[in-house]
């Protein structure tokens, strides 16, 4: 498996403007210092409370927000990665450098890059009861990415709109309706479905499932099951629930205020977690089985603002574990086990 | 154990222009007393409003046309027929006897009133009477020490006030009309109660372990994170001590950790205060966690009730086992269940299930299946057992 998105120390800070002049005088840490890799056809779980950045790095990554600082890289090979990274290492402007990011880094993209990119990388929302527009038509809904990258222009849509619609399990009969008279899971089948309409390589989905009920959370996870494997998709799924984490995905990255504290297969963070942080993550999960009641873990006082993170490792004053050492300095993401990283000075 | 609440045949209808919709239907529930009774569903099963019917706040155009809720009240020992109280009464029952945390704590709590304003109101109203003898006892001291002088009164009329003062107390609810508050005495008296009322709400969210609670009790709704909100609107429905607090999905806006240390605060109140908890939620997790029994709802009528361990253990209704096999877990194949939701316009005939069920047989499309004992404590209502 090769990496299709590669971020590399991504930040993103939204300015907080006071005084009289509105000038900035901080700045909200959404996104800060984020290194994280997707693997071709890998199913990427995002995991973390609200507040810590999730939806802010995935709409960074498929750049509809620019980052601050730090690199994207979609689908670049890795002899250019490296040679970005050489060059970056020298000191002074360097026109080889200048030219190779403009050609390969998504955060310096702009324009009609920007919009071929946007085929490729697409974004299903949250709340399905606010993405689509309550005065078009269905088939108009999912059409529209169509029509705007000009594909399929030389025709009418309403052959690849039925398909599409089919392929997520809505009838044709539906075409002519419009969002209200559908039920929360069928909205987010048409917004999955017109997700899909540029056959995008990466889909980024930002909770799809929050506002459903079990039962169909579990029809729109099939779902999305069943179309990665028939069209060779690469997802990267936020959420805030473990559990659906630990039974989708492939690999699970935890953010905790703007960082990612620990990157590991499922299983690992489940049974064996190393950061303090997704133990009690682990432990707060109410999973429907009365006989794992026992040891639970409740993190004392709330995630601080991203706007004045404590100093050190931003975890410390909620950490059982914290030290002098962990009040100061910032622990990196290191690796420690196959593919199993994580952020602390003193992992479980 | 003896019950608190008896729910026997409730049936509540919503006359909309669609259509009437059935939102429950024959329902049939005790809650006992001291215990934590969980209702799951998913949306439109019902679940709030079972809850808004035991406390008679079913919204318009939705009434409730059959049935009856039958309170035990423990301090006065005898049962009352929630459905046949006045409205006045009625009043006296709802945040008092019977008190409810709503979903959305942002939406239950007022934005203009502080914090400590809106959880003083519930003293006010319910316990003004205690409240009042304290604070008449406090200017009775005062009057008696210093006649008049050491409270600070001011003495236009002065015998009048005194005897005005006089007369009022000896009657049953003192401290009701408004105009009383232009009386500088009585002035000084309503100001004492006040203060007893915030002295017990800094107590009360204490309690629901607020840090700084005084510091909080002068905050706006709008200051505070969504689980302190939420342990405000909790402390308001403690307030009185209230035999049954109903929880509406009071963890579902929030975070898995601040959702964790909630439930550990519902399991605490549940064992110090001795209350009975009827906690709704769609999540099948949290119920397990906190619940000592378990009601499984769909489209409007009951399916199976269990002890916790019964239910996640041996479910026996189908949609119960269905609802399970939805949720995800890790190294389980996920199982939907198929066609969508129950109409509740013109629901199924028969077992509301039957479209869905994967057992459904002829008799399940004609005759809706009574509830029934299968073992120790476990009712189910289905036509297979």
């Amino acid at each position: 498996m090769n990496t299709l998105i590669d971020i590399r120390k991504l930040k993103k800070h939204f300015p907080i403007a006071g005084g009289i002049f509105r000038r900035p005088v901080g700045a909200v840490k959404a996104v800060d210092g984020v290194s994280l890799a997707i693997k071709r056809e890998q199913w990427l779980g995002l995991v973390g409370e609200s507040g810590c950045g999730k939806t802010t790095l995935a709409k960074t990554t498929i750049r509809l927000l620019k980052p601050t600082s730090g690199h994207i890289y979609f689908d670049v090979p890795d002899e250019v990665k490296a040679e970005i990274e050489r060059l970056d290492s020298q000191d002074g402007k360097n026109s080889t450098l200048t030219s190779l990011l403009k050609d390969n880094d998504l955060a310096t993209f702009s324009g009609s890059r920007l919009r071929s990119l946007r085929r490729r990388a697409q974004l299903v929302h949250q709340d399905p009861f606010t993405s689509l527009d309550p005065r078009m038509r269905i088939k108009q809904i999912v059409a529209e990415p169509l029509r705007i990258h000009g594909i399929l222009s030389d025709q009418s849509p309403e052959m690849a709109v039925r398909e599409l619609l089919g392929r997520v399990g809505l009838s044709a009969a539906q075409l002519e309706r419009y969002p209200h008279q559908f039920s929360g899971g069928q909205r987010q089948r048409i917004a999955i479905a017109r997700a899909l309409a540029t056959k995008p390589e990466f889909i980024a989905f930002d909770e799809p499932t929050s506002a459903l009920d079990v039962s169909v959370q579990a029809q729109i996870l099939n779902l999305l099951k069943e179309l990665k494997s028939e069209f060779g998709l690469t997802y990267l799924y936020i959420t805030h629930e473990l559990l659906i984490a630990e039974s989708v995905c492939d690999y699970i990255a935890v953010m905790y205020l703007g960082k990612v504290v620990e990157m590991a297969r499922p299983e690992e963070i489940f049974h064996k977690p190393l950061h303090p942080y997704s133990q009690s993550l682990v432990a707060s999960t109410p999973v429907p089985d009365p006989k794992r009641r026992v040891g639970r873990i409740v993190l004392p006082g709330e995630v601080p603002s991203p706007a004045n993170p404590p100093p050190g490792c931003t975890f410390n004053p909620r950490c059982s574990r914290a030290s002098k050492e962990c009040r100061e300095l910032e622990p990196s993401l290191e690796l420690v086990d196959n593919d199993h990283y994580v952020a602390c000075f003193h992992p479980l | 154990m003896k019950n608190l609440i008896r729910i026997r045949d409730l049936t509540v209808k919503f006359y909309t222009y669609e259509g009437v919709v059935h939102a429950i239907d024959d329902l049939e529930l005790d809650i006992r007393q001291g215990e934590t009774l969980g209702i799951v569903g998913e949306t439109g099963s019902g679940k709030t409003m079972t809850a808004l019917a035991i406390l008679r706040l079913i919204p318009y155009p939705g009434k409730i046309e059959s049935g009856s809720i039958i309170f035990f009240d423990t301090g006065l020992r005898r049962e009352i027929d929630l459905l046949k109280l006045s409205e006045d009464k009625m009043r006296s029952i709802r945040g008092n006897k019977i008190s409810m945390v709503f979903q959305e704590p942002g939406a239950a709590l007022n934005p203009v009133f502080t914090i400590g304003n809106q959880i003083s109101e519930v003293f006010l109203l319910h316990q003004r009477r205690e409240l009042g003898k304290r604070a008449k006892e406090q200017v009775d001291r005062l009057l008696r020490d210093g006649d008049g002088f050491a409270a600070g009164i001011k003495r236009p009329f002065w015998r009048w006030q005194k005897r005005l003062y006089d007369k009022i107390s000896q009657e049953s609810n003192p401290f009701e009309p408004r105009f009383l508050s232009h009386v500088p005495l009585f002035r000084r008296l309503l100001w004492r109660l006040e203060n007893e009322s915030k002295l017990l709400t800094v107590d009360m969210l204490k309690d629901v372990e607020i840090p700084d609670a005084a510091r909080v009790a002068i905050h706006y709704p709008h200051e505070l994170s969504g689980g302190m909100k939420q342990r405000a609107v909790i402390a308001m429905a403690l307030a009185c001590s209230p035999e049954l607090l109903i929880a509406d999905e009071p963890t579902t806006s929030l975070d898995v950790t601040i959702q964790a240390q909630m439930l550990e605060l519902f399991r605490r109140i549940k064992v110090e205060k001795g209350a009975s908890v009827l906690f709704i939620t769609h999540n099948l997790g949290v119920a397990s966690e906190v619940c000592d029994r378990v009601a499984v709802m769909y489209a409007g009528s009951l399916c199976e009730v269990a002890s916790v361990e019964e239910l996640f253990l041996h479910p026996s209704h189908p949609y119960t086992k269905a609802l399970l096999d939805a949720v995800p877990m890790p190294g389980k194949d996920l199982q939907t269940i198929p066609g969508a939701l129950a109409d509740p316009l013109n629901p199924p005939s028969g077992c509301r299930f039957h479209p869905r069920c994967p057992s459904a047989m002829p008799v399940c499309q004609q005759e809706k299946a009574k509830l029934k004992d299968i073992s120790n404590d476990h009712m189910v209502a289905c036509h297979l057992f």
